[in-house]
């Protein structure tokens, strides 16, 4: 788990484009979007694409992404858990 | 005759050189490609707003000159933020990463349009990108020209601001497509500012060469 | 009469109208207000040695409409009274690897119908759509000088031939074909007109922005005729794209609608001339009054949650059409059936205190056609008006907004004596434009 979250958090920095951010700055549990990163609606879809892209996963509702988006480990454990 | 209007500032940002008001303010290394030229020109003013970073090569290069066009002239303080207008115009509209998006779609096997991409395929985003960053509300307009239309928007601006639609001005072209990039924003405003110029197509082409 | 028009300047620091018709200097102690804020707009004439102020009017002398429902607006009307929808579901198309929601113009019949204007050289699917429905207007009323140099054409389109980066595509036409000011040489030659055509690329907004700037250019009296034409077409980029953002719905769109899940997009062109010229005007007299645009400030994709920006726009269209809120009869919303817009648009709509005007949205039939919806639906408007019939808005079964928002559900039979036209789009801008019959 801890590897997959480490992952992660390299992906989403390279397809958010979150230059000035580093790994360490993200805090497993906090919240990805409104305060902490300040991600937006556009970075959720980009999260959507980045789970078909790079784990197979399909998200067909954009509505589920508040829940598997609330922090790095929820995503992660998403991840694990609908991995094919 | 006709009210007279002024160009109160500009930025020019192109061959690796930002002028603003007739002064250089800053070069960049021999041979920089555009992109990175124009980060280290976000870097070199710490402009800090992490937005920069999603932009496409287009809104960058908007989003620095308008920075370094407003940074000293607060038009911005000085207006209401629903009197600002924001006219704006390109050769290429959003080409560049039209390509880009269409590069995502073009193989089959490797299909993943991303939203972060699409969202920049129209040339108004900068027009947002820049009301966003000033809370800017007024009339906004993208137009799209062969080569600057200085004769145009003298005209037109001038209009917007003499029936009363606008009483300032963010207005320009910006140019971003196969490694060309090319940024001239200017304000226009009923006062002088420190270019003293008037507006108009004349004037323009004086500072736009 | 006519020669004796000419535009008046104004110094607000003198307090008052300085007026010339470039021989002799008038100054009127009419002290500058905020009604006088928009007075490009007013002309004067001298008659008997008075001096008579006159609005500056732009009327619309022709117009068309190239949709999946028809290739003029006669015809597209009639599909509407009779809310037929041209909006379709395609399991296979060139457009998606998945079924998708779309309103597709039958490539059948536009070929025919081009081949009847015998063109002497290959065009894109956007030229010929924008070549057809030019030409529609044309025969409609002959007053309309194309090739004279006071006639201008301004284009609005989003994407322009953005089916040439297709690699299907590849080779068919020059690369310099896909920029916009090419388009718009393009056409300006093939009808012989002098003028490097005006074009407008600024999202959904770009249609109902270029009627706007139709009346602005008139009232500078550089031109007495513009020719308004907007286009955009389907394609696998534009669908793609909005399927990336997840806004496209599974059926046939569902403005203001409680089930409403996403927009139908569609591919259309239309146009409309306008004229200073009063004489010009065949049939009922149709102005345009006002217009406004404006910014939310607030994202570049998602729209304002108060609707404030949109707001700001139809304040100042109704400001300059000298109206207030309760003389509009009719709003012709953007209605684009996402969840947040239609939200916004019912926000923006109450707060301008509109919300019992009757509105509707036409996205049900033509799906959404960017650079040409706000023209295609300032027609359907226009045509509202001179039959007193509003359309109905297909699909529409169940509030879906939080305000009380007055949605037509069947086409029905009343006067119409003006049509508020409103429109936002990506990038934060919003637009709004105002139509009056005249007696």
């Amino acid at each position: 788990m801890n590897e997959l979250i480490d992952k992660l958090k390299g992906e989403i920095i390279e397809q958010l484009n979150l230059e000035d951010v580093k790994k360490e700055d993200i805090d497993n549990d906090a919240p990805l979007f409104g305060e902490g990163l300040g991600l937006d609606s556009i970075d959720a879809l980009e999260l959507i694409v980045l789970l078909e892209k790079n784990y197979g996963i399909k998200v067909a509702n954009p509505a589920d992404g508040k829940k598997i988006f609330q922090s790095i480990r929820t995503m992660a454990q998403y991840i694990q858990d609908n991995k094919k | 005759m006709s009210d007279v209007n002024y160009i109160s500032a500009f930025c020019r940002i192109s061959s690796g050189k930002v002028n603003v008001n007739h002064s250089i303010m800053f070069t960049g290394e021999e041979g920089e490609a555009p992109a990175a030229f124009i980060k280290s020109v976000y870097k070199h003013y710490q402009l800090n707003y992490p937005k920069f970073y999603k932009m496409d090569g287009l809104c960058q290069l908007a989003f620095v000159a308008s920075e370094l066009l407003l940074k000293d002239n607060k038009i911005t303080e000085r207006y209401n933020k629903e009197e600002i207008a924001i006219v704006i115009s390109n050769g290429s509209a959003s080409l560049e990463i039209d390509t880009e998006h269409q590069q995502t779609i073009s193989d089959k096997a490797n299909y993943f349009p991303s939203p972060a991409v699409f969202v920049y395929t129209l040339p108004n985003i900068l027009i947002g990108e820049i009301a966003i960053r000033n809370l800017i509300k007024g009339e906004n307009t993208f137009f799209i020209f062969d080569k600057f239309d200085a004769q145009f928007t003298a005209q037109y601006i001038n209009s917007l601001l003499n029936s009363g639609r606008a009483e300032s001005c963010i207005a320009g072209w910006v140019e971003f497509y196969e490694g060309n990039y090319d940024a001239f924003l200017y304000t226009v405003e009923k006062t002088p500012g420190v270019i003293r110029a008037e507006h108009t197509a004349e004037q323009l082409l004086n500072i736009y060469k | 009469m006519r020669d004796g028009r000419r535009k008046i300047t104004y110094y607000r620091k003198y307090g008052s109208l300085i007026v010339t018709n470039f021989t002799n200097l008038y100054l009127l102690n009419i002290p500058i207000t905020n009604t006088h804020k928009f007075a490009n707009s007013y002309k004067f004439a001298i008659c008997n040695k008075q001096l008579i102020f006159l609005t500056q009017e732009s009327y619309i002398i022709a117009d068309n409409i190239i949709s999946p429902l028809g290739f003029s607006t006669e015809e597209n009307f009639a599909q509407l009274k009779q809310m037929r929808t041209g909006v379709q579901r395609l399991e296979k198309s060139a457009l998606s690897a998945e079924p998708v929601c779309a309103a597709v113009i039958d490539a059948r019949r536009l070929d025919d119908e081009f081949k009847k204007l015998e063109a002497s050289k290959p065009f894109t699917r956007l030229e010929q759509l924008f070549i057809l429905s030019i030409s529609d207007t044309l025969k409609q009323n002959p007053a309309i000088d194309i090739r004279s140099p006071k006639t201008l054409l301004i284009l609005s389109s989003t994407k322009g031939n953005i089916d040439l980066l297709d690699p299907e595509n590849t080779g068919k036409f020059d690369k310099k074909r896909l920029f916009l000011w090419e388009t718009g040489n393009v056409i300006t030659e093939h009808f012989g007109n002098p003028n490097k055509a005006l074009i407008v690329s600024n999202a959904c907004i770009s249609g109902v922005l270029a009627i706007i700037l139709g009346k602005r250019l008139l009232e500078e009296n550089n031109y007495d005729t513009i020719v308004v034409s907007g286009g955009d077409i389907m394609t696998h980029f534009v669908v793609s794209g909005f399927q990336s953002f997840k806004a496209v719905s599974s059926e046939v769109c569902k403005p203001y609608d409680a089930a409403r899940d996403g927009i139908s997009l569609g591919e259309a062109c239309g146009t409309v001339v306008l004229t200073n010229d009063k004489t010009k005007v065949k049939g009922t007299a149709i102005a345009v009054k006002g217009g406004s645009s404006s910014n939310d400030a607030n994202h570049i994709s998602g729209p304002s949650r108060t609707g404030d920006g949109l707001l700001l726009a139809i304040e100042r269209t109704l400001k300059e059409a000298n109206m207030n809120a309760s003389q509009v009869a009719y709003i012709s919303g953007h209605g684009t059936a996402t969840l947040y817009n239609d939200e916004m648009e019912a926000q923006a709509i109450t707060t301008a205190n509109l919300q019992d005007v009757p509105m509707n949205s036409l996205k049900s039939y033509f799906g959404h056609t960017l650079g040409a919806a706000g023209i295609i639906e300032s027609i359907i408007g226009i045509q509202s008006m001179r039959s007193n019939t509003l359309i109905g808005t297909y699909n529409y079964n169940e509030p879906g907004v939080t305000k009380p928002v007055n949605i037509i559900k069947q086409t029905t039979e009343r006067t119409v004596n003006n049509c508020l036209k409103t429109a936002a789009g990506f990038g934060g801008c919003n637009a709004a434009v105002l139509f009056s019959k005249e007696a």
